[in-house]
């Protein structure tokens, strides 16, 4: 029995069960364990590879980011719990929309790793697409006026994305079919790789455009990044953990396996200047917006924008080490940026705004919350010995090595953002507390193994881990 | 046979027949308005009244007030005599030029916007201006249409052009579609028909092609009134030469035969045509003059997509 | 050349050149309902583009494309649309960005666009295939030129959806494309949720003034 129809399967039975049971505690259980089962599942492919099919594929690229995003969608699952409940309590959400939010998370996470898991174009664009359906249905769940907003400007934005990358997948088809016969094989990831190098250059070039405009747009990659702030900061905040955390890793993941394809042929233009200027152009741009941000859910929206320009920027230079990397800041800014979101949500919930200016003295009146987000910030700042210290010093010594100006910018990018997030910091976590009722710590456990793992990363990278970023980053071109 | 003959007989033809079409085109629309409606034959009773009228002119209209008319009907003469209607092979076939014929229709409605203006009334200078708003429009939007027709045919002459869509096989080509939707937009502007102008109104405001002529009387309101019904005949002569010219007779076939089958198919043409106008004119009401333009500009848009399709298909 | 002769050719050609100017046509509109009723015909191509495809093709699984886009497209979501516009008392005049002339002007050199795109790469395929793509990519760009020129919140959905039937266009335009049937449907699934998740309950539930024209308040980046 192939363990990618497990990984698949209990998220899809769990979002059918959640939206027929009315009791929102139950269903925020039943989450939690849907979630937990789908980790153990995506475990199983660790010990015994399945084969590829030609619709699910489990290769080195993708089963570490299936578990990963199986793990982080299990924590959220925990912090969701707990913040529902006390949104519920106080009244900001009816319980008959926890229903809707709770099958919709599973879906999430269904569609989420049916795009990793795909081996077909096709498939890959509808599970990215049920993806935005789900995120933009719960964006839109507080049904605010500015709620709707968010998921409006999400919908059109995300909405126009997916469709240039369908017309890029059908100009990549167009492609491989004089070389693969019509039918679904030239859809086959796993099949056209070896075939690549025969297709025509100039619509593979042509495809791979649409694709990255397309896929890059669910990215965040400047300059179609202007859904993301607004999603972040008016949906619920284990949604905004989920879309940071997860969903920009997926639809790069996309980006990614398509520019695999083209770095087969040779004649195709290169991917790299193209990811190269979209990853910087984020990182400048978000680096500076990060000033002005006056809500805390944006500042870290736009905080994520900036990791993915990184990120981007990083695979853009390609090669081992920027590849690896690359990978290596996947994996960190999705567990630190998790983590980060899920004290944001505890802040908010008590202080009852999301306004940076009305938020300050948390390690003075909440302190094991207060210093959760210090450690979230520092870690996601590029301080050492967090992990993200190690990718980012990666980057840059592969870009100085490689194009010294890039790499000048980078950093300019960096510290930038850093003094911008020390600045909020400052503000946030210390001075005069202001009061307002304690979390527990048990609430807070997530964030802190989160944490915890970015921190044992940053200072001894297990082997197997390295060797696994090795292979893929070799795979990767 | 010559060609002469041929030439005479069109240049009667289009004099006879003109306001007969005009005629089907009001019946029609009196029909599809529930009124029994004006007889056929009503606009020829309509000049030959304004003919025996006297001419009343303003004091202030100078000789060109005069001589307009008649320059702007022999103009308009000319060009219906030079479009093939029955048959191509014309005594002024070798000046029978698409672009000639732009430009006749451009003298014509240049003498007419002066003499609006001449007497010097608002109302003439309101009728003026608008219809040069609309030549400036409706005329590139016929150039398109020229170019895309010259592209496919790689001529300019309207009995070359009516022979290639006779002999060659064309096929359902969407250009051409375009073209002729484009060149019957552009006809409709230039006609002063719904939905540009009303031909039937009497409120001055909303005139264009009437306000230019609210000073004429007798003979020279008679002379101008059959320039319009000439020049409705023919764009419907253009329409068919260009899109429709089967039936027509060539140089090649100018026996008797092929003059019957020419004569009836011109027939039948413009019958066709003059109801489709009829019935159109019924079924949608007047543009505000301001969304005249947007109107023209699609007419120009389409000529221009047409271009591009030609060009692209062309290419392949 | 012969290829222009045949039946196939000419009334694919015909129908994606048509599916093309309906384009312009939603661009030209001034009225809501004339919105509506334009993207109907265009639906309407679309389905008989699709149906074309299927039997040109020997594809019969692209009649359930057609079909699709036939009962869902062409006429239920317009009636749909209609009614929400006439219960959510919507405003009806469409306020553009751009004068009308402009961006007819700005939709053909998109078209030229596209078709310098698409026919340079595409010259190892067919001649259908290659109008077709240049088509389609047109009536794409077309549908993303309106929903950037529109302030309406209900003419962005129908240019998102144009938009949606240039795409659908292509992928029946390609020979072979498997999936078309799946992708499609999987299109008008999150459409149909998202335009009826949040116009219909969603804001029927908010807001006293029923204008949606409100929810283009915040145009810009908010702090």
């Amino acid at each position: 029995m192939n363990p990618v129809l497990f990984i698949l399967g209990f998220p899809g039975a769990a979002a059918v069960l959640l939206a027929l049971l009315p009791d929102y505690r139950l269903a925020a259980r039943l989450n939690v364990a849907a979630s937990l089962l789908t980790l153990l599942a995506s475990a199983v492919p660790f010990i015994h590879r399945p084969e590829t099919t030609p619709f699910l594929l489990i290769d080195d690229f993708n089963i570490y980011l299936v578990a990963l995003t199986a793990f982080v969608a299990f924590t959220t699952s925990l912090f969701s719990a707990r913040y529902v409940l006390h949104e519920v309590e106080i009244g900001r959400l009816l319980p008959r929309y926890l229903r809707f939010y709770h099958a919709m998370y599973q879906a999430f996470v269904l569609t989420m790793l049916a795009a990793l898991t795909a081996n077909n174009l096709g498939v890959l664009w509808v599970a990215i697409e049920g993806a935005t359906l789900t995120t933009v249905l719960m964006v839109g769940l507080y049904r605010t006026h500015a709620a709707l907003e968010a998921a409006w400007k999400y919908f059109i934005l995300c909405g126009v994305g997916i469709a240039l990358a369908l017309f890029g997948t059908i100009l990549m088809y167009l492609a491989a079919e004089p070389v693969m016969g019509e039918g679904l094989r030239a859809m086959t990831w796993s099949e056209l790789l070896p075939r690549v190098a025969a297709f025509n250059p100039a619509l593979l070039n042509l495809a791979f455009v649409f694709l990255l405009v397309g896929y890059g747009t669910k990215v965040g990659l400047a300059p179609l990044h202007a859904w993301l702030p607004d999603a972040h900061a008016e949906g619920p905040t284990p949604i905004s953990a989920v879309l940071s955390g997860l969903l920009l890793n997926v639809a790069l993941y996309s980006v990614l396996r398509f520019k695999m394809l083209l770095a087969a042929n040779p004649q195709a233009v290169a991917p790299g200047p193209l990811m190269v200027t979209m990853g910087l152009t984020s990182l400048l741009l978000a680096s500076f917006m990060l000033y002005r941000r006056r809500d805390i859910k944006r500042l870290f929206a736009y905080s994520s924008i900036e990791h993915m320009g990184i990120i981007t920027f990083a695979f853009g230079m390609g090669g081992a080490l920027a590849n690896f990397a690359g990978l290596l800041h996947m994996t960190m800014h999705s567990l630190t940026k998790s983590a980060i979101f899920y004290a944001v949500g505890y802040i908010s919930q008590i202080k009852g705004t999301q306004r940076i200016a009305e938020i300050s003295g948390l390690t003075a009146s909440q302190p094991v919350l207060g210093w959760a987000l210090v450690l979230g910030v520092v870690a996601i700042a590029g301080l050492p010995p967090f992990g993200v210290f190690m990718s980012e010093f990666l980057v840059l010594t592969t870009s100085f090595a490689r194009a010294p100006v890039l790499a000048v910018l980078v950093l300019a990018g960096l510290l930038i953002g850093f003094g911008a997030l020390v600045l909020r910091l400052q503000g946030l976590a210390f001075g005069e507390g202001t009061g307002g009722e304690k979390v527990s710590n048990a609430a807070l456990l997530p964030a802190f193994v989160h944490l915890a793992l970015v921190l044992a990363a940053g200072i001894y990278l297990p082997a197997p881990l390295v060797s696994w970023f090795q292979t893929v980053a070799k795979l990767l071109g | 046979m010559s060609s002469v003959p041929f030439e005479l007989l069109q240049l009667i033809l289009v004099v006879v027949l003109a306001p007969l079409l005009t005629g089907i085109v009001r019946k029609v629309k009196a029909r599809l308005l529930g009124r029994r409606g004006p007889a056929l034959v009503q606009p020829y009773r309509d000049l030959l009244r304004l003919l025996r009228k006297e001419a009343v002119l303003a004091p202030s209209a100078s000789w060109l007030f005069r001589a307009i008319p008649y320059m702007m009907f022999t103009a308009i003469w000319l060009a219906a005599a030079i479009v093939p209607t029955y048959t191509t092979g014309l005594m002024t076939s070798r000046i029978a030029d698409l672009i000639a014929l732009v430009a006749l229709l451009g003298s014509a409605r240049f003498a007419l916007a002066l003499a609006g203006m001449d007497v010097g009334t608002s109302f003439g200078g309101i009728g003026s201006s608008r219809e040069m708003m609309i030549a400036s429009l409706a005329e590139p939007a016929m150039l398109t249409v020229t170019f895309t027709v010259a592209l496919l045919v790689h001529s300019t002459s309207l009995p070359q052009i009516s022979e290639f869509m006779l002999t060659q096989a064309v096929g359902i080509r969407v250009s051409l579609l375009l073209g002729l939707i484009s060149l019957t937009m552009v006809a409709l502007a230039e006609n002063a028909r719904i939905p540009i102008d009303n031909p039937a109104t009497h409120l001055e405001l909303t005139m264009v092609h009437e306000a230019m002529v609210l000073e004429y009387s007798g003979r020279h309101l008679a002379l101008i009134e059959a320039a319009s019904m000439v020049k409705l005949l023919l764009y419907l002569s253009l329409i068919a030469a260009i899109f429709l010219p089967w039936g027509m007779g060539t140089e090649q076939t100018l026996g008797w035969a092929a003059l019957g089958l020419g004569l009836g198919s011109y027939a039948v043409k413009l019958g066709t045509g003059a109801v489709l106008l009829g019935v159109f004119e019924t079924s949608i009401a007047k543009m505000r003059v301001f969304r005249v333009a947007e109107f023209l500009g699609g007419a120009f848009l389409l000529g221009i997509l047409a271009a591009i399709f030609l060009y692209v298909s062309q290419g392949l | 050349m012969p290829v222009f002769a045949t039946l196939t050719y000419d009334t694919a050609h015909l129908l994606d050149a048509g599916m093309l100017v309906v384009s312009f046509a939603l661009l030209y509109q001034r009225r809501l309902f004339g919105v509506l009723k334009t993207y109907a015909v265009q639906a309407l191509l679309l389905s008989a583009a699709a149906a074309w495809q299927a039997h040109a093709q020997a594809a019969p699984q692209l009649y359930i494309t057609a079909a699709v886009a036939l009962i869902f497209k062409a006429i239920i979501i317009p009636l749909a649309l209609h009614r929400i516009i006439v219960q959510l008392n919507i405003h009806r005049a469409i306020e553009t960005a751009l004068g009308i002339g402009p961006t007819l002007m700005v939709g053909v050199a998109l078209v030229a666009l596209s078709i310098w795109l698409v026919l340079p790469v595409t010259a190892a395929s067919g001649a259908l295939t290659r109008e077709s793509l240049a088509s389609a990519l047109s009536v794409v760009l077309l549908g993303l030129l309106i929903m950037i020129t529109r302030r309406n919140a209900v003419s962005q959905v129908v240019g998102f959806m144009s938009l949606e039937n240039g795409l659908i266009l292509a992928a029946v335009g390609v020979k072979g494309m498997p999936l078309v049937v799946e992708l499609s449907i999987a299109f008008e699934v999150m459409i149909a949720f998202i335009i009826f998740g949040i116009f219909f309950f969603h804001i029927r539930e908010r807001f006293d003034t029923l204008d949606v024209h409100d929810i283009d308040r915040f145009r810009g980046e908010r702090p």
